[in-house]
């Protein structure tokens, strides 16, 4: 009969509504359920994933001393050309002239983190660091000098 | 679409049908390009007839960054990261469709671990995908609260990826011969203890507050409606096109790595309106979670990738490669020389052919339809605009 | 026990003491003006951040809480915000119009206010014609926004000030309707009466399943009123961005934000005054002992308290529903809320008629 179909929608579609308000009640009156993270306040706690492409790095030992040889293959291999390496010729103890890096110069503000560099390094010299607060007010300071001031190549390192 | 007799005089110029974009009388109104219902920088020039749509005509370039003439310039390897920015939903799919390209051109035999963790990938990436586009198409209808319920599941696994991939939206993960890293030992565990479990037990929530919604319900019953003729036509593809019955789910058709051993459904609705593209999507994500429990604790030992050569240089000649993306089929088609960087190369996005209907799908409806027919064809503007 | 009552009664004594009549009236005038004000105000800030954290806490978020304790300032600091701002006029707007709008919408608020009793013997103006006087002042409101909506010169504010215009018209007919179904119990217009009527139990204990069926229906009524999501058409973000309001800024726009929650206060006020029993205590039968207790709960916070459920219940459908379409719109009202009000105050006459209700 029509008017009891025409309850009987009205009713399921009471019904449909009721379930909905339902749920936000329920976590309206469970405030547990809340993911919010005050991020500025939970710094100190806070854990960022260990991969986490951050920034490129170069790790530097308690010696002052790096593992680049200025080989600029990640120069090469970065997409957008963030990566500047400007090599000098060393004479090392035996008297012979080799390559090694004088600046290793990085843009932070065109880096897009595709991670290729630390793929196309032989030698592990750089790697992602999982910083991110990278606003300065100045975006001159994005561009990183990586290898410390007077650093060396750590012996061995071919 | 069009006879060219239909569009030319004997004289080759425009008929005045195709020149005149609107009648001086029309009323029209422009949705975007900074508009809330397009999640994006889409301009939709739509002619009104009081609420009624008589035409929809969409502006498209504000976001086009001629990611296929960058490509030209980078490398085999270098190119992959440029395609997480295209559909930036599903950044993992996008690689791996380079990913793909690149090994069959260089005819490199994956290693058996990669090809599970890429399709592990690529089934988390489109769960990601499906959920967003969830809250975001209920927000569009108005209903705020979904999208946070959404959200929710989708920052568990953006934790998974940022913990394998290091980074939680362009991940740049496939590389040409399998994928960068191998994955973070607690990947396994996090998936499938974690994440399966919690969005399995929230699945319900989802179709409590919108799919068994009555208001939402009559907002996307019948509106939109693409028929199976039309789908083809314009070129739909992936939930949009298998929600008009069109059997076009690359995974099946044409399968690639491992998704030849798993078992899933292709989801398949006739009506074609919004609710039923709605509900492939939505059964999409049940199938996904089905092929990631058949993989995840079946992930073989063995190297991560293959060893390939440090500068790639691919044969000369014309490549094609096809992946189901989250949106639909994605297809690159790279030219190459035989140099180390691509002649030419062309993205078959799915998004341009899926915006492509919209006009003819919402003609003669209101404008609460256009905005419940744009929110599931799933729009990605980037993805439309590259 | 502190009530207004005592307040207002010394307040008069005082003031005719020391006054001539006519100063009298003047002074009160003022003090209400004053007073009314205030109360606009505090409402406003109270329920814009009772509306984020009820949003926040649905949609599992905290919302606002870094301005002051608890973040109980925010909406202060927004007002400020929003006073410093500059208020645009469009270069084609008609100047007049456009800045009358927000004033029209504001007074037609404030204008309901009077026969509202806001507790035991308080109240601005308890006429005898109280509930007809809000359901008419209340359609004013309409004519603010389509004035704006035209006068913005822009097309979405046209669109939504027209879809606006088709709501409000067509949902106050089923709030109309059911507010009928309660003065045919009482069979009065005006509120102390309607109040007093529920001395021995609210209405919608009182008035079997009519009354139900009347509040939900005001319920729905009143939020498509107010413009309120499910029903907020007129300013339906995600299709015509702000709507009838998309051109104003400033404090222009704040004076249309603040009238719509003095809306919702109002419309929840009447609805509590109706069904609910404005400031009537809750009492059982004749559980002596808790009617007592019940009793000793000053009246304006039974009315208050009230007034915020349903607000808050209002809030509720807001922060779960998906928007409805224009035409569907219309629908609910045409083909279903306005025939079952109609049906139902049928019934409710015939309840009255032979005295049925309790």
């Amino acid at each position: 009969m029509y008017i009891v179909d025409y309850i009987k929608e009205v009713a399921s579609a009471v019904k449909s509504l009721a379930t909905g308000m339902k749920l936000t009640g329920y976590y309206f009156t469970h405030p547990k359920e809340i993911i919010t993270q005050e991020y500025p306040d939970n710094r100190a706690t806070l854990k960022m994933a260990d991969r986490f492409k951050g920034e490129v790095i170069m790790p530097h030992d308690e010696n002052n001393e790096h593992a680049c040889t200025g080989c600029t293959s990640c120069e090469l291999a970065c997409p957008n050309g963030s990566i500047k390496v400007i090599t000098k010729f060393e004479v090392n103890a035996e008297g012979k002239k080799k390559k090694a890096v004088d600046q290793h110069i990085y843009h932070l503000d065109m880096c897009t983190m595709c991670n290729l560099c630390i793929e196309a390094c032989p030698t592990d010299a750089i790697k992602m660091a999982n910083t991110f607060e990278h606003s300065v007010p100045d975006r001159n300071m994005l561009i990183k000098r990586l290898n410390n001031n007077g650093s060396k190549i750590r012996e061995g390192v071919e | 679409m069009y006879h060219i007799n239909e569009l030319l005089n004997s004289d080759n110029t425009l008929k005045p049908s195709f020149v005149a974009m609107k009648e001086s009388d029309d009323y029209t109104i422009n949705i975007g390009p900074q508009h809330p219902a397009t999640h994006g920088v889409l301009h939709l020039v739509i002619t009104l007839n009081g609420e009624t749509i008589k035409k929809v005509d969409p502006d498209l370039g504000f976001i086009h960054r001629s990611i296929e003439k960058m490509c030209e310039s980078l490398s085999y390897r270098q190119y992959i990261y440029v395609t997480s920015r295209m559909d930036y939903l599903s950044s993992h799919i996008n690689n791996h469709a380079c990913a793909l390209l690149v090994e069959k051109a260089l005819q490199v035999e994956v290693p058996e671990r990669a090809q599970y963790i890429r399709v592990i990938m690529d089934e988390l990436t489109r769960i990601a995908s499906h959920l967003l586009w969830w809250g975001a198409m209920a927000m569009d209808m108005g209903a705020f609260t979904p999208y946070f319920y959404a959200f929710r599941e989708r920052e568990l696994l953006t934790e998974i990826m940022e913990d394998t991939c290091g980074a939680r939206l362009t991940m740049n993960y496939m590389v040409p011969g399998g994928v960068m890293h191998d994955p973070h030992e607690t990947f396994v565990h996090r998936v499938s203890k974690e994440f399966l479990p919690l969005l399995k037990s929230k699945l319900h929530e989802y179709e409590e507050l919108v799919t068994g919604n009555i208001i939402f319900q009559n907002r996307v019953n019948g509106v939109g409606l693409l028929t199976y003729e039309d789908a083809i036509s314009y070129g739909c593809s992936g939930p949009t096109a298998r929600a008009s019955g069109v059997h076009c789910d690359i995974r099946k058709l044409y399968p690639y790595d491992v998704y030849n051993k798993v078992q899933f459904e292709e989801v398949i609705e006739t009506a074609g309106d919004s609710m039923a593209r709605y509900m492939v999507r939505m059964n999409e994500i049940k199938q996904s979670i089905s092929i990631i429990e058949q993989l995840i604790n079946n992930i073989p030992e063995g190297d991560f990738q293959a060893k390939t050569k440090a500068v790639l240089k691919l044969p000369k000649g014309e490549f094609y490669q096809r992946v189901e993306t989250a949106r639909g089929e994605l297809g690159v088609f790279v030219v190459s020389e035989g140099g180390t960087t691509p002649y030419r190369i062309k993205f078959r996005s799915p998004g341009f052919s899926n915006l492509s209907c919209l006009d003819h799908i919402t003609k003669g409806s209101k404008i609460g339809d256009l905005v419940a027919s744009m929110g599931t064809l799933d729009l990605v503007i980037p993805d439309i605009d590259r | 026990m502190i009530s207004f009552e005592h307040i207002t009664k010394w307040l008069q004594a005082w003031l005719n003491a020391h006054m001539s009549p006519i100063l009298v009236l003047a002074v009160e005038t003022v003090l209400i003006v004053i007073l009314a004000i205030a109360l606009f105000a505090v409402l406003g800030l109270v329920l814009v951040i009772m509306e984020r954290r009820v949003a926040a806490f649905m949609q599992i978020r905290m919302g606002p809480n870094r301005v002051g304790p608890w973040g109980l300032l925010q909406s202060t600091a927004d007002t400020v915000k929003l006073i410093m701002k500059e208020s645009i006029v469009p270069t084609h707007a008609d100047k007049f119009l456009f800045n009358l709008a927000p004033f029209i919408v504001m007074i037609a608020a404030m204008l309901i206010l009077a026969p509202v009793n806001f507790a035991q013997r308080f109240h601005i103006w308890d006429l005898n014609i109280g509930i007809l006087f809000i359901t008419s002042i209340s359609s004013i409101s309409v004519i603010g926004i389509l004035m704006g909506g035209w006068a913005s010169s822009n097309k979405y504010s046209l669109l939504g000030a027209m879809r606006s215009g088709a709501q409000i018209v067509s949902y106050e007919l089923s709030a109309g309707l059911s507010i009928l179904t309660i003065i045919v119990l009482c069979g009065s217009l005006k509120v102390s009466d309607i109040i007093a009527s529920q001395e021995t139990g609210w209405w919608i204990f009182k008035g079997h399943i009519p009354a139900i069926v009347a509040f939900v229906i005001y319920l729905i009524a009143v939020t498509a009123e107010t413009n309120r999501a499910p029903f907020d058409l007129a300013e339906a973000e995600s299709e015509l961005t702000a709507g009838f309001h998309s051109e104003y800024s400033g404090m222009r726009f704040a004076l249309f934000f603040l009238a719509e929650y003095i809306n919702i206060f109002i419309v929840c006020a009447v609805g509590a005054t109706l069904f609910l029993g404005g400031w009537m205590p809750f009492h059982i039968g004749h559980l002596q002992g808790f009617n007592h207790v019940m009793d000793y709960i000053p009246s304006s916070i039974w009315f208050f308290g009230k007034t915020f459920f349903l607000i808050f219940v209002i809030m509720w459908f807001r922060w779960t529903f998906p928007r409805l379409r224009i035409d569907q719109l219309l629908n609910l009202e045409w083909k279903y809320l306005l025939p079952i009000s109609m049906v139902n105050l049928l019934v409710m006459t015939v309840v009255a008629i032979y005295h049925l209700h309790f």
